[in-house]
């Protein structure tokens, strides 16, 4: 019988790089959630005008250059950490919360406090246990109160903007400068419980909040069913702050504002699908990820009604944010064959 | 699809690309100019090899033996000389090499007189379990666990019987073809293990879009007697054939963590090894071959093929006409489960089930690892409801204790969690070679353990020794009257001797009775 001849060996490396992908990119995700804040741009914009967009780009544009910076720094290779466009959206998430004609030097500032302490200190993306872009908002609001809590009350245009935001320092500021900016609470002494409140409790005060925050919500919506957001964390937001806004609502609806006028003033919904839904600083376990979440609404409807603090978002999700790794520790869930 | 039981969380809905493989049939991949054998046993001693250099061997013949070990004696699977053993390659997912027995084959495919076939309606389950014993019969589903050894394990009475048709790791088909092919064998393998292991319930799985596997068990069914034999379809998703979460599905319950599925009266048999034990005792056929799946895009023409075993990878390459341009790795396994290996020139062993030739950039290629995001789309997808990025969060900073008690021996590698990481973790690798770690403490722990004992036993002897002398010498005292004969001395002293040898082999039986 003749033999097949002995086949030539033929060698391969062992690579891990042949598996099945079947998730989603951090890129595409990052990509999908700017993709999704246009909406709530689009509204801010038409409600206030261009302000937001230089104050985006601001962002964009100082944390393109603090993320290089601090990769230098701690000699890493800033590409693949760019690529991840995580620094954008931290960038784009605070200028969307800074107000419109706010001068230009706090968004920067903000933005690299965001960057450089809310994230790469603590060794860049996934390590930092706070939402970067509530780091660098809170500091703003501590740091510069003045220029923090003032946003135009109606649309201004772009050279008065440019004007506002590049202009000498104390230049005079277009009149309209005395609302309080989405995030700001609407802290609510009964004399603007009075006022807010219209029966039905439909029709929030704010016109263009309600606007903006329709925005945020459509744009949230798109996330959770491309599934891009864990709903959870969304739902458990909003379903603490109606809670809370519901039960003293009906306790008292001449002192307390409808939970319409809570859900759809300020950064609610921003907070409820952009911000807290940040996984990094968010916890991880499902039954964790809800007591989070519904902490960060309950925390939300106490700032902004009691607290000394004019805003809400910011700091109940920094506080929740400290109380994830223990909340992820009490809410293991039982693994496969454990007794239950 | 009929209601199930149970369910089980997480999982994955993958793209099967069985067709690739699927659509001819088995093909006898014929015989290799050479086969080799690796000795590497389950517990990483090598069996004996019981042939030398030069010897001829026939198909059947056994050329190594068990050594401390449930494993079964190897067998040469076609007929020829032995032209060496040495060391070579094998495939393990570690990549480690074993001293194997090389065969030149002479192409005459010569064989040893068959074992006598069992009545398989009547036989003892004794004679059967010595039978699949003697044929070499293991888990042919992935795992290569002695067969004779996982039925002999169930202490508790055996009440359900399952039969592991559900394939669900993408590009593997063998067991699907297997089933189309030869679903009477499988059966009657179903009967005859339900009759010896004296079970209630005997249940078939196979996965919902293996419709023509699922047609062709009824078709068998209805022609045989097989009416007491369950068929059932499970859905279409990964890891459904994972032996915990099919019998969470197929039962409702769970395998307490760290036991066997028989600590609740199940046992989980692949159909492939169902089919084996069928041959083995009513044809005296020994497990010399098996069916794989030759598969992916860097193989000219995917195919399952009766391969015997010992054939090295690139022979059966060889026999799908060759590699394509755009062959990049070699996974033994599926890609979920499977593993890498180096080289081609690696034989096919008892738990091989599949080759998969990767092409550059299919499955797409994957970037570097990025840092973890805590999104949690690893949990969410995680069938034992582990938390794989803690996991991967301890195994990484080397904190293996945390790791355990997050659970790390129980996961079932099934790579989950790998595939839905965002940022391209190689999450599986890492508790891979976690378990390995811990595996190697409990051992190092273990012998350390043995040791003290095999010094404390020798410690024991010694006193006995010195109590024993000086017994002796106050007898002799004692008899220094003369009374004591020198048979009651030569007594003593067999005593004496007897009781220090008990000691000895006490002190050996520790050493020796590695689990
Ligand atoms: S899927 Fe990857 S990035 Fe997400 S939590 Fe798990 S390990 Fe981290
Ligand atoms: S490989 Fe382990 S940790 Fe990952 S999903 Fe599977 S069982 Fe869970």
């Amino acid at each position: 019988m003749t033999h097949n001849p002995l086949p030539v060996e033929r060698r391969f490396t062992h690579d891990l790089s042949s598996r099945v992908t079947a998730g989603h990119q951090v890129r595409d995700v990052m990509w999908a959630v700017i993709a999704a804040l246009v909406p709530g741009l689009l509204a801010l914009i038409w409600q206030s005008g261009p302000g937001v967009l230089v104050q985006c780009s601001l962002a964009v544009a100082s944390a393109l250059i603090g993320e290089s910076m601090a990769l230098k720094l701690r000699s890493r290779p800033a590409r693949p950490s760019l690529n991840d466009l995580s620094a954008m959206v931290t960038a784009i998430l605070l200028g969307l919360s800074v107000p419109g004609l706010a001068p230009w030097w706090v968004i920067t500032l903000g933005t690299l406090f965001a960057i450089l302490l809310g994230k790469q200190v603590y060794g860049g993306l996934g390590c930092n246990p706070f939402n970067p872009a509530m780091v660098g908002y809170a500091i703003l609001l501590v740091s510069f109160p003045q220029e923090m809590t003032h946003w135009p009350a109606e649309p201004v245009g772009l050279g008065e903007t440019l004007h506002a935001i590049f202009g000498e320092m104390d230049s005079h500021r277009p009149d309209a400068l005395a609302m309080a900016t989405p995030l700001d609470a609407s802290r609510t002494p009964p004399a603007m419980g009075h006022s807010t409140a219209t029966p039905g409790g439909l029709v929030p005060a704010s016109h263009s909040d309600s606007w903006v925050n329709l925005g945020y919500l459509l744009g949230g919506l798109w996330l959770l069913r491309r599934k891009l957001i864990d709903g959870r964390i969304s739902a458990g937001v909003l379903a603490g702050l109606t809670a809370c806004a519901l039960g003293f609502y009906l306790e008292d609806s001449s002192r307390y504002p409808s939970p319409a006028f809570h859900l759809f003033s300020g950064a609610t919904m921003l907070a409820a699908f952009f911000i807290a839904t940040d996984p990094v600083s968010a916890a991880t376990t499902p039954r964790g990820r809800w007591i989070y979440a519904a902490g960060i609404g309950v925390l939300i409807y106490v700032i902004r009604t009691w607290g000394g603090y004019p805003d809400g978002v910011a700091f109940a999700v920094l506080l929740m944010n400290l109380t994830a790794p223990t909340l992820d520790h009490f809410t293991r869930p039982r693994a496969y064959g454990h007794p239950r | 699809m009929t209601t199930l039981p149970g369910r089980f969380p997480g999982g994955l809905e993958l793209e099967g690309h069985k067709s690739l493989a699927n659509q001819c049939p088995i093909r006898f991949a014929g015989l290799p100019p050479r086969l080799l054998f690796p000795l590497r046993q389950r517990n990483g001693e090598n069996a004996r090899a019981l042939v030398s250099i030069g010897d001829l061997v026939r198909r059947g013949s056994v050329i190594a033996g068990g050594n401390q070990s449930l494993d079964p004696p190897i067998h040469a699977s076609s007929s020829g000389r032995v032209i060496a053993i040495e060391d070579h390659g094998m495939a393990h997912p570690a990549g480690i090499s074993s001293r194997c027995i090389i065969i030149e084959t002479d192409g005459l495919d010569e064989s040893i007189a068959a074992l006598p076939a069992l009545d398989t309606t009547h036989c003892s389950p004794e004679s059967l379990l010595d039978r699949l014993h003697e044929a070499g019969i293991v888990g042919l589903g992935g795992a290569g666990f002695p067969t004779a050894a996982k039925l002999l394990k169930g202490k508790t009475a055996i009440d359900t019987l399952i039969l592991n048709g559900a394939e669900c790791e993408p590009y593997i088909a063998c067991d699907d073809r297997l089933l189309r092919e030869r679903a009477n064998e499988v059966l009657q393998g179903a009967a005859l293990l339900q009759r010896c292991l004296g079970c209630r319930t005997t249940l078939i799985a196979v996965e919902g879009d293996m419709r023509l596997a699922w047609q062709a068990l009824k078709a068998a069914q209805s022609a045989g007697d097989f009416d007491f034999i369950q068929i059932i379809q499970v859905p279409s998703r990964y890891p459904a054939g994972g032996e915990r979460q099919l019998i969470q599905l197929l039962t409702g319950r769970e395998v307490p963590s760290g036991a066997l599925p028989a600590a609740i009266g199940v046992i989980c048999q692949n159909v492939a090894t169902v089919a084996a034990i069928y041959r083995a005792a009513a044809h005296g056929e020994i497990l010399d071959s098996r069916i794989v799946t030759v598969t992916g895009a860097g193989v000219q023409t995917p195919q399952n093929l009766e391969v015997r075993l010992g054939t090295p990878i690139g022979f059966l390459i060889e026999q799908c006409g060759g590699y394509t341009g755009q062959a990049h790795g070699l996974i033994v396994g599926g890609p979920m489960m499977g593993y890498t290996v180096n080289s081609d020139a690696i034989p096919v062993t008892k738990p091989v089930n599949a080759i998969l030739v990767t092409g550059a950039g299919s499955p797409a290629t994957i970037p570097d690892p990025q840092p973890c995001i805590r999104c949690g789309a690893c949990a969410e997808a995680c069938p034992a409801s582990l938390l794989p990025q803690q996991l991967y969060w301890h195994t990484h900073a080397q904190q293996l204790q945390r790791a355990l008690d997050y659970h790390l021996l129980d996961c079932i590698e099934c790579g989950c969690c790998d595939a839905v990481c965002p940022s391209h973790i190689p999450l599986v690798h890492e508790f891979r070679q976690a378990k390995q770690a811990s595996l190697s403490q409990q051992r190092a722990r273990d012998s350390a353990a043995h040791a003290r004992m095999r010094f404390e036993a020798r410690q024991a002897r010694k006193e006995q020794e010195q109590r024993d002398r000086e017994l002796a010498a106050q007898r002799r005292k004692a008899s220094l009257g003369g009374h004591a004969s020198p048979k009651i001395q030569e007594a003593l002293e067999r005593a004496r001797q007897k009781r220090a040898k008990q000691n000895e082999s006490l002190a050996s039986e520790t050493t020796h009775n590695d689990p």
